[in-house]
């Protein structure tokens, strides 16, 4: 068991990773919190102007409508997402020919860009050439601009997310639903449970790691949707998809008032951050522990 | 069995039920029993009905999406979106190389392999040590990374902008590579760590025993057994690359850094009325993913779920 003295890697082999990661990381962070009590348009230098954009904030109403906006939008995507993904996921994971087939197709969204899949969908939402041209075509239904609906505009984004993240969250199910021993389910048969019951009893309880996991990373993702928001609606009509993050975003690159724009970043980062710092906690990634469990 | 079968018949004696499960696991073990078809299933219709009518809202779109491609711009106007083209034809395709798209795939490609050049440089020496360092520090470095799990890139596109001006690299290449390499690092060491603790202790203990100095033990015994996270990795930080919208959005801006994204949005701002023009490029533009999933679709797989898939 003698160990020579070059046996073991030092902190230099961790170093380069950590000094990149510091500087276009965890650095950012830091600077975003000191460019929230300056002034700056993104030429020349930041002026110090204390708490000037942070008093701005609570009287924005752009920055409370997003905020209710941001939260609305992330609830709808988990109650969305959510039981679907849970449901199909584990259909997939059948050892049946034609599901793995039909899985295969329900993972195709995932080859297409978040870019790619909002300029697709906008042009299916277009009222002339779109389907509802094809439904006046087919029924006689009337065209509605639904992206130009504030009512609706909110919930055609929740659906191309929906569109773009079941497969993702689909596969997460399916992996796990695999790793559930076989046994459990024969002698759930044995005793006479349903199927549906088995899926119940048996199926969501030892998938309850992965339904954590994927949920908060919809919580988390949800942050980042803004490319969705902003390729489909520009946060319009009005107001009325104008999440948080496209406010920051046009706020620093359209106005240029980056000052205030990175205090609304803060106010990302501390949402995006909690929820993320659950993630860690609770898939247990410091621990790298089984999440197998009832054998 | 906390969580195990909770609806067992009244009447029904335990002793039966715990053999039966003692001999589902059998002699030949899980695998085999899983194999095969659950005895006496029936199918099930009302998981099959919802996968169906999912099948068609995944289909339409992709069916819409490679049809208005390959329709010409007359059909386009006069005919319904969903409906049977009379004759197709490639000028969108053709129409699309003229804008420019070659450029465009080119500069998303470099993106992608420097982003996954840079990530694996510096991630897989990083994961040696924290697998084989008993340093306090490299555990402090890898809590570090855990941390950094937890920033979303949105939120901190501000201050990489002024970084991004400050080091004079505004609208290149190596400035949507830097955050992007970095905002996957994270999770790239998170993943190589876990492949690199599956290897035996024994295997670096015989090494050194044979007086392999660290480098060659990185060298002759990592870099190999790593492979499997490697590849993981690469695919999860080229996808990242691949379809990343905000760094490019606002680290660059003329059309000689403007990668397949941006092509895609700007195509749609200048040519808005030629929808099959763009349903070709947003096509073309898949491919190349398309050919990974068709050709190596395990590895994409678990790229795309890297740090969930175990």
């Amino acid at each position: 068991m003698s160990s020579s003295p070059t046996e073991r890697p030092g902190f230099a082999w961790i170093t380069p990773a950590l000094l990149f990661f510091a500087l276009f990381g965890l650095g950012p962070v830091v600077v975003v919190g000191y460019l929230s009590f300056t002034s700056w348009s993104g030429l020349g230098d930041p002026e110090w102007v204390g708490l000037a954009n942070w008093s701005a904030l609570p009287g924005d109403g752009q920055v409370r409508g997003g905020l209710a906006i941001t939260l609305s939008l992330t609830v709808l995507c988990w109650v969305t997402q959510t039981p679907l993904a849970l449901a199909f996921g584990v259909w997939a994971a059948g050892p049946q020919k034609s599901r793995a087939v039909v899985s295969a197709i329900f993972f195709l969204p995932l080859l297409l860009s978040t870019a790619a899949i909002a300029l697709v969908w906008q042009a299916l939402f277009e009222p002339h050439f779109g389907i509802p041209a094809q439904l006046e075509d087919w029924f006689g239904l009337t065209p509605s601009n639904v992206l130009g609906d504030p009512t609706w505009a909110l919930y055609a984004i929740v659906f191309v997310l929906l569109w773009q993240f079941l497969p993702f969250h689909m596969l997460l199910y399916q992996a796990a639903a695999r790793q559930v021993p076989h046994s459990l389910y024969e002698a759930a048969e044995l005793d006479g449970a349903s199927g549906f019951q088995r899926f119940l009893h048996i199926t969501v309880p030892q998938l309850r790691h992965t339904v954590i996991a994927s949920s908060v990373l919809i919580l988390v993702g949800s942050m980042t949707y803004f490319e969705t928001v902003l390729l489909l609606t520009a946060g319009g009509p009005g107001n009325a998809t104008r999440i948080l993050p496209l406010h920051m975003y046009e706020q620093g690159f359209v106005s240029f008032e980056m000052g205030y724009a990175s205090a609304i970043a803060v106010l990302l980062v501390i949402l995006g951050t909690g929820l993320s710092l659950l993630v860690v906690r609770v898939t247990g990634y410091s621990r790298m522990s089984s999440q197998r469990e009832g054998l | 069995m906390a969580t195990g079968i909770r609806p067992r018949r009244p009447g029904q004696p335990k002793r039966e039920q715990r053999s039966a499960r003692a001999a589902a696991k059998g002699p030949l073990g899980l695998a085999v029993t899983r194999l095969r078809p659950r005895p006496g299933k029936r199918p099930a219709y009302a998981s099959g009905l919802g996968a169906a009518l999912w099948l068609l809202v995944v289909v339409v779109p992709l069916y819409y999406l490679v049809v208005t491609s390959l329709r010409g711009s007359g059909d386009y106007m006069s005919q319904g979106p969903l409906s049977v083209p009379e004759s197709l034809t490639l000028d969108n395709y053709v129409n699309v190389f003229e804008v420019g798209f070659l450029g465009f795939l080119a500069n998303s490609l470099i993106v992608g392999l420097g982003s996954i050049t840079l990530v694996l440089l510096v991630a897989v020496p990083a994961a040696f040590a924290i697998v084989r360092s008993r340093s306090r520090m490299v555990r402090f470095g890898f809590m570090l990374f855990l941390l950094g799990l937890a920033v979303p890139a949105q939120a901190v596109i501000i201050p990489i902008y002024l970084i991004i001006t400050r080091m004079n690299l505004y609208d290149s290449l190596t400035a949507i590579i830097l955050p992007t390499a970095a905002f996957t690092l994270p999770i790239s060491v998170v993943v190589l760590t876990s492949s690199l603790r599956d290897v035996p202790g024994e295997l670096y203990e015989a090494m050194a025993l044979d007086g392999a100095a660290t480098w060659q033990v990185f060298l002759r015994l990592v870099l190999p057994l790593s492979r499997p996270g490697v590849s993981t990795v690469a695919i999860f930080v080229g996808l990242n690359a691949w379809n990343n919208f905000i760094f490019p959005l606002v680290l660059t801006q003329s059309e000689s850094t403007r990668v397949l994204p941006l092509g895609l949005w700007s195509f749609q701002t200048q040519y808005g009325t030629d929808v099959p023009g763009l349903m070709a490029a947003v096509v073309l533009s898949a491919l190349p993913i398309l050919a990974l999933y068709l050709f190596g679709r395990r590895q994409l797989l678990s790229g795309l779920a890297a740090g969930f898939g175990k």
